[in-house]
């Protein structure tokens, strides 16, 4: 988001434009799909992609369940993002997600009524978080062992929390985290909780030194430490931030399909936020991070899915265009391909 | 970037090497006059001594797949040797060459894929100890390199689905399918045997295929999107792979102001406890049986090799087809998995 580059070079252009582009060119070329090919397959005719329906009061189509599903990756990469920018990473939040989704729905089944279900599996991802954090910090573990242990041993945790089977549970408090459409403005729950939780961090970041607390630790620890910063409780803080929002995109994917699905819930999520946040503009080498770069990255994540639904492209052959897509971003935006772009245009100017 | 695709790479690897271990202990508690597990050479001849390799714990139908073997071991006091290969089938091998070693009376394993079993098969082969392939078949050259096959044929099992849309609908369905995860042998021959038999009837077709991986979540996304297309308001009938995609389409069709079971009939596969839930909730009409509890039937066949028997090369597990007028509360709370 904000750069505080020093430097002569030009400024680049805020993180989210790039993940947003390509989100924009999804939406253009599922658009023009429609219109070129009106008896192909897919959904058919003009503006069917782009059409949006009003279903009990609220929009539907495909650009809301873009919106929709996104929600819970975007979640899943507003946490990812500062940890990352701690030189971290958490590869446990798939585990996660489906360790606070078997929680809240034995919870729930226990009769436990609906906030403290909620409350105990937040708790119980964000006691997720503090072993990882503990032991990246306290044992100096690598981010990337130290959370595939948990990424391992979890799902085996949440497996065990559901006694091996998908439980079925009934709660109006967790339904709503996904189903929910405030009448005040009927869109997606997941879509909403996410853009909250942006609203929460940025504040929490830019108005306040704790994002460039972050940032310092990440980008130069020695420096960091000398100058004063505590890096341990910062560090572990992320990681425990981290689980939690892992712990919510959890418990709204089992809210969607009123169960939780300890073998399912979550698979390659870790993936999938990692990659939001590094099409996001964040630099998995710490420092600098951009949060609203990493929640377009979610929405774009879900683009690419929700294009290959609508284009009937077979999912075994889905990846390959989704990967191609991101590698074009990822390109767009580093500074050296950008340079290139520019001595062959001939014009050494600044922003694109 | 290097390290980005690095990280990914190693990721992705990692994520496929590991696997999920299963929740129970994997000792099995002998009831009856016994030792407990542990492999002390038994005094005792006549107990029979059989080493299991299970794939891992990928879903509950593999929890309770698991659940049957080590129960009916337990319940005819055989001494099992249990060894989960996590999703791996480098550790199926290793598993069945220490078997081998450990001179067991049977062999027994679920492959992971169907090629690569050619060499370990040999060594047991030569070694004289039978071997019991369930729910899936591998591929070798030689057919006797293993004793029997028990298992479900996932083609008659897709036969049977159609068989019962077509009966239900007088042959007129206009169908979307829930494909399973692509090139596993369920979703290939479910696919196979469903397309077979609705070629009979000029009034069913499927309109729309799309995969939901076998998974609730994405069996929800993706009906979400046939119903939002064109065609969607055509659809009479759905065809899911298994219950959990169906369950969660029964969730997508009531969202889009539809009654699951009623204006769009489903008939899924599989039989869980959730399936039944639902025909006897009326949203789902029809779930062909693909049954785990294979443990009575496997140790039913070693003991009838041990006897020196002939088994057939394929042994069917006992599966039923369910439909609303088969299921009461009573089924439902009978249902073991």
């Amino acid at each position: 988001m904000t750069s505080r580059d020093p430097s002569p070079r030009p400024r680049p252009l805020p993180a989210p434009v790039w993940p947003a582009l390509g989100i924009l060119t999804l939406i253009v070329f599922n658009a023009l799909s429609d219109t070129l090919a009106p008896s192909g397959p897919g959904l058919l005719g003009p503006g069917a992609f782009l059409h949006v329906a009003v279903v009990d009061g609220a929009p539907a189509g495909a650009l809301i369940d873009i919106l929709h599903y996104g929600g819970a990756i975007a979640i899943l990469a507003l946490g990812m993002a500062p940890v990352i920018a701690t030189r971290g990473v958490d590869l446990s939040v798939g585990a996660v997600m489906a360790i606070a989704a078997a929680a809240a729905a034995r919870l729930s089944i226990a009769g436990t009524p609906g906030v403290p279900a909620l409350a105990g599996a937040l708790a119980v991802a964000g006691a997720c978080g503090l072993w990882n954090g503990v032991l990246v910090v306290t044992l100096r573990l690598q981010p990337f062992v130290a959370t595939l242990v948990l990424m391992v041993a979890g799902r085996g945790l949440a497996q065990m929390l559901t006694g091996g089977q998908i439980l079925t549970f009934h709660d109006p408090l967790l339904e709503y985290l996904d189903q929910g459409r405030p009448g005040w403005l009927p869109m997606p729950m997941p879509f909403l909780l996410g853009a909250a939780l942006l609203v929460l961090t940025c504040l929490a970041t830019r108005r306040a030194p704790l994002g460039l607390l972050i940032e310092s630790v990440g980008s130069n620890p020695e420096a960091a430490r000398l100058s004063g910063v505590r890096a341990g409780p910062l560090v572990v803080g992320c990681y425990v931030w981290c689980a939690a929002c892992a712990g919510l995109a959890g418990l709204i994917a089992g809210a969607g399909i009123k169960a939780a699905d300890p073998f399912n819930t979550g698979r390659n999520a870790e993936l999938a936020a990692i990659f939001a946040v590094v099409v996001g503009g964040t630099s998995l080498l710490g420092g600098r991070f951009s949060l609203a770069g990493a929640f377009v990255g979610g929405m774009l994540m879900q683009g690419l899915t929700t294009t290959m639904y609508a284009r009937d492209i077979r999912s075994d052959v889905a990846p390959l265009p989704q990967a191609l897509l991101i590698l074009t971003i990822c390109a767009a935006g580093a500074p050296r391909a950008r340079a290139l772009a520019r001595r062959l245009a001939g014009r050494p100017r600044g922003t694109a | 970037m290097r390290r980005v695709i690095g990280y990914l790479l190693a990721a992705t690897l990692l994520g496929l090497a590991s696997c999920e271990r299963p929740a129970a202990p994997s000792s099995t508690p002998a009831p009856t006059a016994g030792s407990p597990v542990k492999p002390t050479p038994a005094p005792s001849a006549a107990k029979l001594v059989v080493g299991f390799s299970q794939i891992g714990a990928e879903s509950a139908w593999r929890s309770a797949n698991t659940a049957s073997i080590k129960d009916e071991a337990a319940r005819r006091g055989v001494d099992l040797k249990f060894s989960d290969a996590q999703g791996d089938q480098e550790n199926q091998v290793r598993a069945i060459r220490s078997f081998i070693q450990q001179r067991v009376d049977a062999i027994a394993f679920a492959p992971k894929t169907e090629d690569g079993w050619q060499a370990v098969l040999e060594e047991a082969h030569k070694a004289g100890i039978p071997v019991i392939l369930t729910d899936r078949l591998v591929k070798v050259d030689n057919p006797d390199l293993y004793t029997t096959f028990i298992g479900s044929d996932f083609v008659e099992e897709g036969r049977r689905a159609a068989e019962w849309l077509a009966k239900a609908t007088s042959g007129n369905a206009v169908i979307a399918e829930l494909q399973g995860t692509p090139g596993s042998a369920p979703a290939i021959d479910r696919k196979k045997g469903f397309e077979a038999e609705i070629a009979k009837h000029p009034g069913m077709s499927i309109i729309k295929s799309q995969s939901g991986n076998f998974e609730r979540a994405k069996g929800k996304e993706v009906c979400e999107a046939f119903l939002r297309s064109p065609e969607g308001p055509k659809l009479t009938a759905l065809y899911a792979h298994n219950d959990d995609m169906a369950l969660g389409a029964i969730q997508a069709i009531e969202s889009a102001g539809r009654r699951p079971g009623r204006d769009i009939l489903i008939v899924s596969i599989d039989g869980v406890r959730d399936a039944f839930q639902a025909m006897l909730d009326g949203t789902l009409n029809c779930s062909v049986e693909c049954n785990p509890l294979l443990g009575p039937q496997l140790f039913d066949t070693i003991e009838r090799v041990k006897r020196g028997e002939k088994v057939p090369k394929h042994i069917q597990t006992e599966e039923g087809v369910y439909d609303q007028s088969r299921v009461t509360a009573e089924v439902v709370k009978a249902r073991r998995y």
